[in-house]
């Protein structure tokens, strides 16, 4: 798993068709979206430091490959659903930084207006549907959008992301019955990560040898495991979850194995006592996807270091500049605390017009 | 002419014209399909659509709720059928957060056209678990809507005025009103071709004079009766107001009535605390004051959670016998 160089097993994976079929500037698109979301974390913790945003910053810094490369594989009539660690796909879905950061600084020009916050981005006009605090809320309604999907005769499929902590919730296991019973095209994509906030994988989850995705033979579920540190294992391992989805109306579990090289929030002050400093450096060093991708691409003769040292500083700036874009943005108006609870309210229909919809004072 | 039909007819007739006003609505519920629905409210509808818009789903209230809000994201219409809507509590985090608050925590670019139906009521000897009526738990969350029918033709209108609403509509029945009948307009008699009863508008169900009982659901039921016993026996002229939904509220025509009566008790067969009437009793405060001539009763179930044994269970939920007491302490 040393980073420095596109080793034999990546190169099997390169192999893929699906991966054959990128160009050098696809190669280096799918850096760009890395380093962005990186240089866009980093920025924003950055201000969070200094005050300037509230509440919780999930940061996915470390699992940026996983967004990047399931993302890179869809289509039109694909969609994407996933948890509060949620700014990455967002970037991957082609969502702009200054309407992420506005969204952290509580701004009106955020993505959800400054409403939603960190753990709520939507751009439904991207397919990207959240965004979602509840650990393994999501779930059903990734499953929901499959059906949608399917009941409109198209062919498409849902990619609901959540956390190996989300695993044990119910909600995620009656997903997973209603995906396989009603041959829903829907892949979940746990992004292992290795730790339920502060409990390790093997302290939160009884699972099978095989892994957390296993447990979808009781589903009759097809499922994978995939090192996520590869892009070009990635793609060509979700490539076939999608044919299964697009092709036989089928859900998978894909199980990809990341890590986070922050805490579970920024909050979370015990981030290097469940796990040691030691292990989060080996990481680091070993299991950094956008260092693998870098040194693939080198080893490619895609990009040279100068060119990788050129996209990072771009994506520094546009990350400063999405920052001065947040902070000279004005904060909503106290009156729009009551838009965005009932559409027909908002669109002053008949019945958004009859009967008292609101309550206080 | 108008024919007298039950409430479970007529919720039927409702789903069934809206099937067919609309190709995105889609039934899905425990036993909804092949089993003619557990209390028979979709009987024949299966057979008429078939599998794509009549779908049984396995006992998964969260999963099953759950994947059609997120369906109704993508522009379907999901009517699901709760068998008891005590099994909300299940699916409750879906129910409370991903239905009522996408729309606000995304600044308005989703919406979640779903109706959740099922009934809500409690003296049936169902015990504790199935006798839940959370219609003011529901109505607690701002984004949601509750609406609560109480005879047939109400039935009908409502969900259809449910099922083409934009936002979440949580339509609470019950199931003794399922056999009870009333007078149901035909289509062709309508000048628009459908009957559509609007949210949010309360209907007086009989005129009074002396006094205003304000009910839901069943409990109407319950005031109409205790409101031909006032009258007979002790020439005092009860208002009964249906709410018809608890949220959006009707709040002038209560206002209107309490203007004209100047005396209100609230009668729901929900629990006291913080109960539909609680919020009733203080709006009247806060905007009538100065018209009562009485403290605002409340009647509710007894504050305990529902009791098995028949002849018991029956004590807990507001009786006509009660209200007549209670109307005669302040008139």
């Amino acid at each position: 798993m040393a980073s420095k160089t596109a080793n034999q097993k990546t190169v099997a994976f390169a192999d893929a068709p699906i991966n054959q079929s990128l160009s050098a500037g696809d190669k280096i698109d799918l850096l760009r979206t890395m380093v962005r979301i990186r240089r866009f974390e980093q920025t924003s913790l950055k201000h969070y430091h200094n005050g300037s945003i509230g509440g919780f910053l999930h940061l996915y810094i470390g699992q940026e490959s996983v967004a990047v490369g399931t993302i890179s594989l869809l289509g039109d009539n694909d969609h994407v659903i996933t948890a509060y660690r949620d700014h990455g796909h967002a970037l991957a879905v082609g969502m702009g930084m200054d309407e992420c950061m506005a969204e952290l600084f509580g701004k009106a020009t955020g993505c959800s207006k400054g409403k939603g916050g960190s753990m709520h981005y939507f751009a439904p006009d991207k397919n990207y549907w959240g965004g979602h605090g509840i650990v393994g809320g999501q779930a059903p309604l990734g499953a929901g959008l499959a059906f949608a999907v399917k009941y409109k005769g198209l062919e498409g499929c849902c990619l609901c992301y959540l956390g190996d902590g989300a695993i044990n919730q119910g909600a995620y296991h009656e997903s997973l019955n209603l995906a396989s019973l009603w041959d829903l095209p829907v892949i979940y994509i746990i992004e292992n990560n290795g730790y339920s906030m502060g409990t390790s994988q093997v302290r939160s989850s009884a699972y099978p040898k095989e892994g957390l995705a296993a447990r979808a033979e009781g589903y009759n579920m097809a499922w994978d495991k995939i090192d996520g540190v590869s892009l070009y294992e990635i793609r060509a391992g979700v490539q076939k979850a999608v044919e299964r989805a697009h092709k036989e109306s089928r859900p998978s579990i894909i199980e990809i194995l990341t890590y986070r090289h922050k805490g579970h929030s920024v909050a979370d002050a015990n981030a290097e006592k469940y796990r040691t400093k030691e292990e989060i450096q080996k990481y680091m060093n070993e299991h950094d996807p956008i260092e693998f991708w870098k040194s693939t691409l080198i080893a490619e003769g895609v990009i040279t270091e100068d060119d990788y040292k050129e996209i990072n500083k771009e994506a520094g700036a546009e990350a400063d500049a999405a920052a001065d874009f947040a902070i000279k943005s004005p904060y909503p108006e106290e009156s729009e605390i009551f838009d965005h609870v009932y559409w027909e309210v908002d669109n002053n229909t008949a019945a958004g017009r009859t009967g008292r919809h609101f309550f206080h004072g | 002419m108008p024919r007298e039909i039950t409430y479970r007819e007529a919720l039927r007739e409702g789903l069934d014209e809206e099937l067919a006003y609309d190709d995105n609505v889609v039934i899905i519920g425990e036993e909804v399909a092949e089993y003619n629905g557990a209390y028979k409210v979709t009987e024949g509808l299966w057979k008429k659509w078939g599998d794509k818009r009549i779908i049984d789903a396995p006992i998964s209230e969260a999963g099953f709720i759950g994947m059609g809000i997120g369906a109704s994201m993508l522009g379907i219409r999901p009517v699901m059928e709760l068998m008891f809507f005590s099994f909300a509590y299940v699916a409750f985090d879906q129910m409370m957060n991903n239905a009522a608050a996408c729309r606000y925590m995304s600044g308005g670019l989703i919406n979640v056209p779903i109706v959740v139906r099922g009934p809500a009521n409690g003296g049936t000897n169902v015990g504790a678990t199935h006798s839940h009526t959370p219609e003011n738990i529901f109505a607690n969350m701002p984004g949601l809507k509750v609406v609560t029918p109480s005879d047939a033709h109400d039935a009908k209108g409502l969900i259809k005025s449910a099922i083409r609403d934009n936002d979440p509509v949580y339509f609470m029945e019950s199931t003794v009103l399922y056999g009870m009948t009333g007078l149901v307009p035909s289509n062709d008699e309508l000048e628009d071709g459908e009957l559509i009863v609007p949210i949010g508008k309360a209907k007086v169900k009989r005129e009074g004079s002396d006094l205003t009982l304000i009910a839901h659901g069943r409990a109407v039921v319950t005031c109409l009766a205790a409101a031909e016993i006032l009258a007979e026996k002790y020439k005092i002229n009860a208002e009964v107001l249906d709410l018809r939904s608890i949220r959006p509220l009707d709040e002038e025509a209560i206002m209107t009535s309490v203007r004209k009566t100047h005396r209100a008790i609230c009668v729901e067969e929900n629990k006291p605390f913080c109960g539909v009437g609680a919020q009733i009793s203080s709006m009247i405060m806060e905007q009538c004051f100065d018209d009562l001539d009485a403290p605002v009763l409340r009647i509710t179930s007894a504050d305990a959670p529902a009791f098995y044994s028949p002849p018991i269970e029956k004590l807990q939920l507001p009786n006509p016998e009660e209200i007549v007491e209670r109307a005669l302490s302040i008139c």
